[in-house]
């Protein structure tokens, strides 16, 4: 059973469709990297992921759990499905270490002190453990962006979302926000990004999902994919994007 | 003019004036959480996306913005009696119009407070496993309640200076302690001035406490 598997999903906003039958699959401890030019329905796509986008037509699984059905206890499934913003959503009114207990406490229900020495052991592990007390206006937005991670961390999530997490970020902060996320793949997190880092997909995807005009345009291995993209669309994109 | 306010010993303010004051302290404060309470609930059935909610809210909001205050408590003091079968007392009907009527202004408030926040919030909220519920009273609320604490307490100003109004079911207020004070030693006029001057102070001062808060609560982003 793939840990993500979405069949035939399709969206409408009014009359114009921003998913056409998308169809795709993540395996557990994969990593695919989902690109393609602006509008072309990759945030859409990944927001179905964990029901945040509601879509129409087709069906989402995590897990084996189905997102779009009504009887789906969705924020169970969410409190599992780690994500993570292109603009980090850190809370602003509430320091660096009550955004990383916060959840933990209230949805996953655990004890302050259980929370509070995950939270902390995860900043640790993001490089951030002197910013504990600070709030995130105080931060940079490399370091909020990996807070936000160390947040998604905290819940223990069984796979990981990232929505162009780096799309917003000062070109001398990008390579912080990756590293964690090269890590996190390399240590066999399940992981579907967003992005238009090629390194990064380059390094360490599995596959790579091209998307334009709310369609799955491509999906391909990684080396096929920047060997030799199949469809025109594609080839455009890569040459525009690589060469610059 | 031959004013003399030499009748107004401490004594006097105090058997008079008094009792008024707490009442019009008591009033302002109850129908403030009150009406800070509901109208947060009205905010949130406004903006909901079921109309069943939104719909209710967005006409008893309406409604109540449409009506002038003194005729909203005239009306409650005079049906409550009507429908209930016995009097409920002018201050606790006082108390009552009050709540409900501040909270249709506070509900407008919270609405442009809880708009104020970015979608993203919510979306991390939910993301992060929280219900409605925790979304709101968690992200979304506390956010837009210290967006909004100014504002808030602007119309609390205003809640103040309205509860005078209370004299048109003669619940016994500020003015009130005041004006029974005046007829008695036959100085109306004085009474009315040093009303005026107390109603002006603490408006006053209460305003500079906002602007003072404006600057320190707000949220670094």
């Amino acid at each position: 059973m793939p840990m993500i598997e979405m069949k035939n999903v399709s969206k409408w906003y009014g009359a114009f469709q921003v998913l056409a039958d998308c169809s795709t699959q993540v395996e557990k401890g994969e990593v695919i990297v989902v690109c393609g030019p602006s509008g072309s329905g990759k945030s859409t796509l990944i927001k179905c992921v964990n029901g945040l986008e509601p879509f129409q037509q087709g069906e989402v699984r995590v897990n084996g759990i189905s997102v779009g059905d009504p009887k789906t206890d969705l924020p169970k499934l969410r409190a599992h499905v780690g994500m993570v913003f292109q603009h980090f959503e850190l809370f602003p009114h509430m320091s660096i270490t009550e955004n990383l207990v916060i959840a933990q406490i209230k949805v996953l229900g655990r004890g302050k002190d259980e929370a509070r020495e995950r939270g902390l052991k995860l900043l640790d592990r993001v490089g951030l453990r002197a910013q504990a007390d600070k709030f995130p206006g105080q931060l940079s937005g490399g370091q909020q962006q990996r807070v936000a991670i160390a947040r998604a961390l905290a819940m223990d999530p069984i796979c990981m979302l990232f929505d162009e997490p780096t799309s917003a970020l000062d070109p001398e902060m990008i390579n912080e926000v990756l590293d964690v996320m090269v890590e996190l793949a390399q240590e066999g997190m399940t992981m579907m990004v967003v992005t238009h880092e090629m390194g990064f997909a380059r390094k360490v995807a599995h596959r790579v999902v091209f998307m334009d005009q709310g369609r799955i345009v491509e999906d391909d291995l990684k080396d096929a994919f920047f060997g030799s993209p199949r469809s025109e669309r594609a080839q455009q994109f890569l040459s525009k994007i690589l060469h610059h | 003019m031959n004013l003399d306010f030499a009748f107004l010993t401490p004594q006097v303010l105090s058997s008079y004036v008094l009792k008024g004051f707490a009442f019009s302290l008591q009033l302002t404060l109850v129908a403030m959480l009150g009406g800070i309470a509901l109208g947060t609930v009205l905010a949130l059935m406004r903006l909901s996306s079921k109309s069943w909610l939104a719909l209710p809210a967005a006409a008893y909001v309406n409604t109540m913005r449409s009506i002038p205050l003194v005729m909203v408590i005239l009306w409650f003091f005079l049906l409550i009696p009507l429908v209930t079968g016995r009097p409920l007392g002018a201050e606790m009907s006082a108390v009552i119009t009050f709540t409900l009527f501040e909270a249709a202004y506070y509900s407008e408030i919270m609405r442009a407070g809880i708009q104020s926040i970015p979608r993203g919030q919510v979306a991390a909220g939910y993301a992060l496993g929280m219900t409605y519920g925790q979304t709101m009273g968690l992200v979304v609320l506390p956010q837009a309640f210290r967006n909004m604490l100014p504002v808030l307490l602007t119309q609390t100003i205003i809640l103040f200076q309205d509860t005078s109004l209370v004299y048109a079911i003669g619940a016994y207020d500020l003015l009130k302690g005041f004006e029974v004070a005046g007829k008695n030693f036959n100085r109306p006029v004085e009474t009315y001035l040093v009303a005026a001057v107390i109603y002006f102070v603490i408006s006053f001062s209460l305003s500079m406490l906002v602007r003072k808060l404006q600057q320190r609560i707000a949220i670094i982003r």
